[in-house]
């Protein structure tokens, strides 16, 4: 099986070297886009791979790439910016990258920012990665010197500034345009949808903003082409993922699989099955905004398009499982607990509809829930969704609740016709 | 008065992006990591510095949670609340930390020692339950484990 993002990454040993990476086949990608390629030739190989954005939304990158205007249109300065910024609950799969083979990344953004014309770029790093902070400085430094970064990179005239940035936290800084916001200086807040960041960005210039695994993809299809990086996959979205499992399964962790790796052989083969004694009762695919999945959807495939079909999100790829002997209606609480606090308040539905969902889902579990609390709940997903905010955030909040509200509901009725939490004495 | 040494640090930053105001998250981290927080006098001295209000700036402060505008204790303990943590039990790691440090989230113990914070999913859900001490992350912990290691912070 092939695992190309995975392939250098020793666990618990330090990554390799820049010269170590080269012996390994690396910066061959660059040498190839910047020695032989032109911009458009990379975009056209990125948009015939089908790659598609391993943030969370699966937007094809090729596509978003494309819709930067062309230098000729817009001359001056224009940004590339890797969103490294993880932290979707559940999700911690960007850390292996980062932390197992910085240079992948690093080459891959070289590539993605000549791909896009960009002069600079920068990694929107979340503060608490100190371990991957203190290697990417170091590999940077090392690309800085073997002249990778800087001026007339390997003599191809391109040149790219390189800036890693360590964010001072909010979960709202990952969303693309509130990232924005906080590299400027400012409030992390959420611009309005248009005009699009690929004509008006980071300080109002062009810019692109990618996932780390999305990037970290670019150098391997550029090395092999299209239709090697289509057949690593099982099925229509092409690909490797890096998959995930949480919660009491017996070996929590993160692999890099075939893309549309049924969610059975991620639990079972790979995370080793449920703990003993406890029994599967549902798995969130993708992160804390992404509906649950029943026991009957085991056999889905884990692609952008099977987990919409069975009614939920792929998102971040890396699932939560929920056992027998946990409480769903406590395990959502906490989900819109962690929502309201993330909210960055500003506009109402999220700001205010959160923390009374939050609060809601606090009475029913201490055991306090009227029965019409349930239809207030419904109603909520209904006022925070899709079209009433004025980003993803709430709506992504109200996933699981909508889906727990209809998926777990004895769950729900028994917490308020016994007046206390089954699961709790 | 910010020191000499923060100021290099700052104007190193500024040279980095558009303006010095676009530096001012990069500025208060540097405060943050010399002084601990960022007191009101840090911001009306950083204020100054960066061209901007102190007003403006403390707009900022106050969004980001690892902006301290609060004195901390010696060590700050973030404690991750987040879904996975919260199934692996992060809420007896917690009831453990209120009982021997005696504090809630946002408090700090008595003798300076301590302050403890809620945390975004640390993105260690395959180490839950897990908690970061000054930058060091701690995984697979148990009240006694945890004992152990807060035991070598002095």
């Amino acid at each position: 099986m092939k695992r190309p993002l995975t392939n250098n990454i020793r666990p618990r040993e330090a990554p390799l070297s820049l010269k170590e990476y080269e012996k390994a086949g690396g910066y061959q990608a660059v040498r190839k886009a910047l020695g032989t390629m032109t911009p458009q030739e990379v975009v056209a190989v990125v948009k015939e791979s089908k790659l598609r954005g391993r943030g969370g939304a699966g937007f094809p990158t090729g596509m978003k790439w494309e819709a930067m205007p062309s230098a000729d249109e817009v001359p001056g300065t224009r940004y590339f910016i890797t969103n490294a910024d993880e932290m979707e609950p559940a999700t911690f799969k960007d850390r292996l990258l980062m932390d197992g083979d910085p240079h992948q990344l690093i080459e891959g953004m070289i590539i993605s920012a000549y791909a896009t014309q960009a002069d600079v770029a920068f990694i929107f790093l979340r503060r608490e990665y100190t371990l991957a902070k203190k290697r990417l400085s170091k590999a940077i430094a090392e690309a800085y010197d073997s002249n990778y970064l800087g001026e007339n990179i390997l003599g191809s005239g391109y040149n790219l500034q390189l800036i890693l940035h360590l964010s001072a936290g909010r979960y709202i800084c990952g969303e693309g345009s509130a990232l924005l916001n906080s590299l400027e200086g400012k409030r992390a807040i959420p611009r309005d949808k248009t005009p699009r960041p690929t004509h008006v960005g980071l300080w109002g210039r062009p810019t692109t903003t990618n996932n780390v695994e999305t990037i970290c993809n670019i150098p391997h299809i550029v090395n092999n082409g299209a239709e090697w990086f289509k057949a690593l996959s099982l099925t229509e979205c092409s690909g490797t993922k890096i998959y995930g499992a949480s919660g009491k399964v017996r070996n929590p962790g993160a692999w890099e699989l075939p893309m549309g790796t049924t969610i059975r052989e991620i639990l079972e083969e790979h995370a080793g099955g449920m703990r003993a004694g406890l029994k599967f009762r549902g798995v969130m695919p993708g992160g804390a905004s992404t509906e649950f999945l029943l026991e009957q959807h085991l056999d889905v495939q884990m692609d952008f398009d099977s987990v919409q079909k069975a009614g939920s999100r792929l998102g971040t790829g890396t699932m939560v499982v929920l056992d027998d002997q946990t409480c769903p209606v406590g395990m959502v609480h906490n989900l819109e607990q962690f929502f309201a606090r993330e909210s960055c308040g500003w506009c109402t539905p999220c700001r205010d509809g959160l923390p009374w969902t939050a609060a809601i889902l606090k009475a029913i579990e201490d055991g306090k829930g009227q029965p019409e609390d349930l239809d207030r709940l419904k109603l909520h997903t209904k006022l925070l969704g899709m079209g009433r905010t004025f980003c993803a955030l709430a709506p992504g909040a109200m996933e699981p609740l909508q889906s727990a509200l209809v998926l777990f509901r004895e769950d729900f009725d028994r917490h308020i016709r016994e007046k206390r939490c089954p699961w709790r004495s | 008065m910010l020191s000499e040494e923060i100021k290099r640090e700052i104007e190193a930053e500024c040279g980095r992006f558009k303006s010095n105001r676009s530096a001012c998250i990069e500025a208060m981290q540097i405060v943050r990591r010399h002084r601990g927080w960022i007191s009101d006098e840090s911001i009306s001295d950083l204020a100054d510095l960066l061209e901007m209000t102190a007003e403006e700036l403390d707009g900022v402060a106050t969004f980001y949670n690892h902006l301290f505008r609060k004195l901390v204790g010696r060590h700050v303990i973030l404690v991750c609340d987040s879904v996975t943590c919260w199934i692996m039990g992060y809420e007896q790691l917690m009831d453990h930390l209120k009982t021997s440090l005696g504090v809630e989230f946002g408090q700090t113990t008595a003798d300076g020692r301590f302050t403890v914070l809620p945390i975004q999913c640390l993105g260690a859900c395959d180490q839950a339950p897990a908690v970061m001490i000054d930058d060091e992350l701690y995984g697979h912990l148990d009240p006694a484990k945890l004992d152990q290691i807060l035991a070598r912070h002095a």
